[in-house]
């Protein structure tokens, strides 16, 4: 058993290596891309980035970018820099800390590379379209919006039809900045590969149902990055397929990610990426396992339309109706499904002062899993990249007395 | 001015303003949170359009439902729905503007039991001709929504008729701006603010009469009266304000406001209706053409333009910015704005407001000390 345990805890070390190796050889592409005469885009974590590799343009992500700022604890200096240029501290920390980075090249990796052009989907929030907007006159470059209209209860047929429309404009605007003719049987096998893409990372986070769950919701967040910047590529299947079989086996052994897994629960918002590694433990030394989260599951959600036959009204649907982009309620009813699917005993949910359409209706949606299922939830007021407002000794005694609570709850 | 008071007793009451025009007229009362609102629709179905404009009481329900980073104006919408002291609206329509109110959207209708719950999700940009078609396909359908909630059927004569009635509203709030600018004593900053607000309040046919007369009225006072070339002449923008007490604060100080970039003002009546054929297209177009608000996209530097047209145009020396804490769309747009005044010379203060407004005494001075500057 421990040889087994050993083993695959080697292969998840190496496994992590690799995706580091990948992403690292994808910003050394993406700044490369002047010399390699090749187009750069910024596009938002949500939007359509199959037509741009159909198109052979690399996509940038600034909020990836803004994740890895916050993970190397890069935040708050950025968002202070941003502050003295005029931007409110009340504003979307990736947001923020984008912005600055521009001008100084600062962050991990100096940098992004500049863009071509930007392409902003609003699926997820309407910030993305007024930061865009900055940089658009920042760099002076076009800035292609896909308009996705919000889905409080419906997906409309007014709103088909223009999604749709964008769909195709997207289409002009890319054959525009490119100069070449969109390559339809080339995007469908991109889709195809993104909806492949998204499957393997749906099973990967499906291992979580077993008991002890093999992997938590801070492993998901590390590994999500491949299925935000880069799916839709063979490279990201070859991938998820590995990192799939490697949780696979580690169920099928009984190794747990979390050493005497004795609660599970589950994370709603986006990771308090500075205390990845601080909130991983302290939630480890309970032996509270975070099973599943909101966040790196919207990914899934997103494809499930993309593999019809009609590229367009697939893509429009598929994008529209995601996570974010729904009312409230709808994103407790998933949250509920997810409770009884990874057999939750408790939420843990981020407030997140960054992002508001993903933390205003929180408060609604701790009454409602509380009242539907009957599981306690801990809120922790935090913000995503900015640790200013981070208090570890408030959130480490919170933590420790929800954990109380689920003892007594199961004791009982 | 003969009908100010009829206009403070409005703002000072609106909710029993409103409870009392619903009893005498037998009119629905829709309630509504964003200029983007299409009063026409609602006016043509025979109901009556109220704007809510947060809340002047206590927070203290809205918070177990809103966390502490959210706007005043949303928060206090909200609460003004979980005390029912609105529980004689008929229906509300939420047009989506930012994300803070696509979600509180969603938490009155999932909590408010009184009155339908309507969603108007418009497009948020506005400079493609697919985007143009969507806008005027989302108006029908508002249309038929609305109808089928009041039932009734909203004809294209009624629509024609409250695109009359708006287009004289406007053209008379319009009028009385321009007065005003002209010889900014003609009347206070806090009465032309109770004007405004009340014109989202009141009976419109009622108003319509009202400000036709005021109209008239400042129109001969303006030709009695001396215009004041000693006064520091300001532009205000921003989101909303609903702090009439800024105006005196900043008339004490040797200030006048002449104009102003509010969804609460110049932006609520610019751009008429064009009288034709087709009223919904014609709706649609003048909320494609209007003033854009930052929750919208039309172009790059539209609002920078826009301000520094205004500045130019009505020869002020200068442009106060309120802000309204937690809102994101415009705090996005300040820092290049700003920048652009700068290049144009323009002076510029930017004030943060939270609810409650700071202190009046440090108000003052910072009031003070810009209109020294200029
Ligand atoms: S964190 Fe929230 S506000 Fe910021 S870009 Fe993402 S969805 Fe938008
Ligand atoms: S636009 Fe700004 S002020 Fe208006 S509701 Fe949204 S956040 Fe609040």
């Amino acid at each position: 058993m421990s040889d087994i345990k050993l083993e695959l805890d080697k292969r998840k070390t190496k496994l992590e290596k690799k995706m580091q190796n990948i992403m690292a050889g994808y910003y050394i592409d993406a700044k490369m891309a002047r010399q390699n005469n090749k187009k750069v885009a910024w596009i938002t974590s949500g939007g359509p980035v199959e037509p741009l590799l159909a198109m052979d343009v690399i996509a940038v992500y600034p909020e990836n970018h803004g994740a890895m700022i916050g993970a190397s604890k890069m935040g708050v200096d950025l968002c202070e820099k941003a502050e003295a240029m005029g931007y409110s501290s009340d504003l979307c920390s990736y947001a923020r800390a984008d912005i600055a980075c521009c001008t100084v090249n600062g962050g991990p990796i100096g940098g992004l590379p500049e863009p071509d052009m930007l392409v902003c989907c609003n699926n997820i929030c309407g910030s993305v379209m007024k930061w865009y907007e900055v940089q658009a006159r920042h760099f002076k470059v076009p800035l292609f919006i896909y308009d996705t209209p919000v889905c409080h209860t419906d997906y409309t047929p007014e709103m088909k039809r223009y999604v749709e429309a964008q769909t195709r404009e997207y289409f002009q605007f890319l054959e525009h900045e490119t100069g070449r003719k969109m390559d339809i049987d080339r995007l469908k096998e991109i889709g195809k590969n993104s909806v492949e893409g998204a499957q393997l990372w749906q099973e990967t986070l499906d291992t979580t149902m077993s008991r002890p769950s093999p992997m938590t919701a801070f492993d998901a967040f590390f590994h999500l990055a491949l299925i935000v910047t880069l799916r839709g590529t063979p490279q990201t299947l070859e991938y998820y397929r590995e990192l799939r079989d490697l949780m696979k086996e580690r169920s099928q052994a009984g190794i747990g990610a979390v050493p005497k897994e004795t609660y599970r629960l589950l994370w709603d918002n986006l990771p308090i990426w500075h205390r990845m590694k601080w909130l991983s433990d302290k939630f480890a030394e309970h032996g509270a396992c975070l099973v599943a989260d909101t966040y790196t599951s919207a990914w899934c959600g997103i494809k499930r339309e993309l593999n019809r036959d009609d590229v367009i009204a697939s893509a429009a649907e598929g994008y529209t109706y995601s996570y974010l982009n729904l009312g409230t309620d709808k994103m407790a009813e998933l949250v509920l499904t997810m409770v009884d699917k990874y057999q939750v005993d408790g939420i843990v949910m981020h407030s997140n002062r960054s992002c508001r359409p993903y933390s205003f209706g929180q408060y609604d949606l701790q009454k409602i899993v509380e009242r539907e299922k009957g599981i306690p939830s801990l809120m922790i007021e935090a913000d995503m990249v900015d640790d200013r407002s981070f208090s570890e000794s408030q959130v480490a005694t919170r933590i420790e007395a929800f954990i109380e609570m689920l003892r007594q709850r199961k004791g009982a | 001015m003969k009908h100010l008071e009829e206009f403070r007793q409005v703002v000072n009451q609106s909710f029993g303003y409103a409870r009392q025009l619903k009893k005498d007229s037998g009119k629905k009362i829709v309630g509504y949170v964003c200029s983007y609102t299409p009063e026409e629709v609602i006016l043509a179905a025979g109901a009556h359009p109220l704007r809510i404009l947060g809340t002047k009481e206590t927070i203290h329900l809205a918070d177990s439902h809103l966390q502490s980073y959210c706007c005043s104006l949303v928060r206090g919408i909200l609460e003004e729905g979980l005390s029912g002291r609105v529980d004689f609206l008929d229906g509300m329509v939420f047009p989506h503007t930012c994300d803070s109110v696509q979600r509180l959207s969603d938490i009155w209708r999932m909590n408010i039991p009184f009155g339908f719950h309507l969603d108007l999700i418009l497009p948020v940009k506005l400079d493609t001709l697919s985007a143009q078609h969507y806008m005027v396909d989302v108006l029908q359908k508002f249309r038929t929504d609305l109808g089928r909630a009041l039932q009734v059927d909203i004809t294209d004569e009624a629509l024609k008729k409250a695109i009359r009635t708006t287009n004289a509203i406007r053209q008379s709030i319009r009028a009385i701006y321009e007065l005003r600018s002209r010889n900014p004593r003609l009347m206070t900053g806090t009465d032309l603010y109770t004007l405004v607000r009340a014109s989202m309040i009141m009976d419109r046919d009622r108003l319509n009469i009202l400000l036709a007369e005021t109209v008239a009225e400042l129109k001969v006072k303006a030709d009695r009266e001396k215009e004041d070339t000693s006064l520091k002449r300001i532009i205000l923008a921003g989101g909303i304000c609903n702090h009439p007490d800024i105006y005196p604060m900043i008339e004490n100080a040797g200030g006048a406001v002449v104009w102003d970039d509010f969804c609460t003002g110049a932006r609520y009546f610019t751009e008429l209706i064009d009288e034709g054929a087709e009223p919904i297209a014609r709706i649609a177009g003048r909320l494609i053409n209007r003033v854009v608000c930052p929750a919208k996209h039309i172009d790059l530097d539209g609002r920078a333009r826009h301000i520094i047209r205004l500045v130019k145009e009505k020869n002020a020396r200068g442009v106060i910015f309120l802000l309204l804490k937690f809102c994101d769309p415009h705090a996005f747009d300040y820092p290049d704005i700003k920048k652009s005044m700068d290049e144009a010379g323009i002076p510029v203060m930017l004030l943060e407001i939270d609810d409650p407004i700071p202190a009046e005494g440090q108000l003052k001075t910072r009031f003070e000390a810009f209109l020294e500057m200029l």
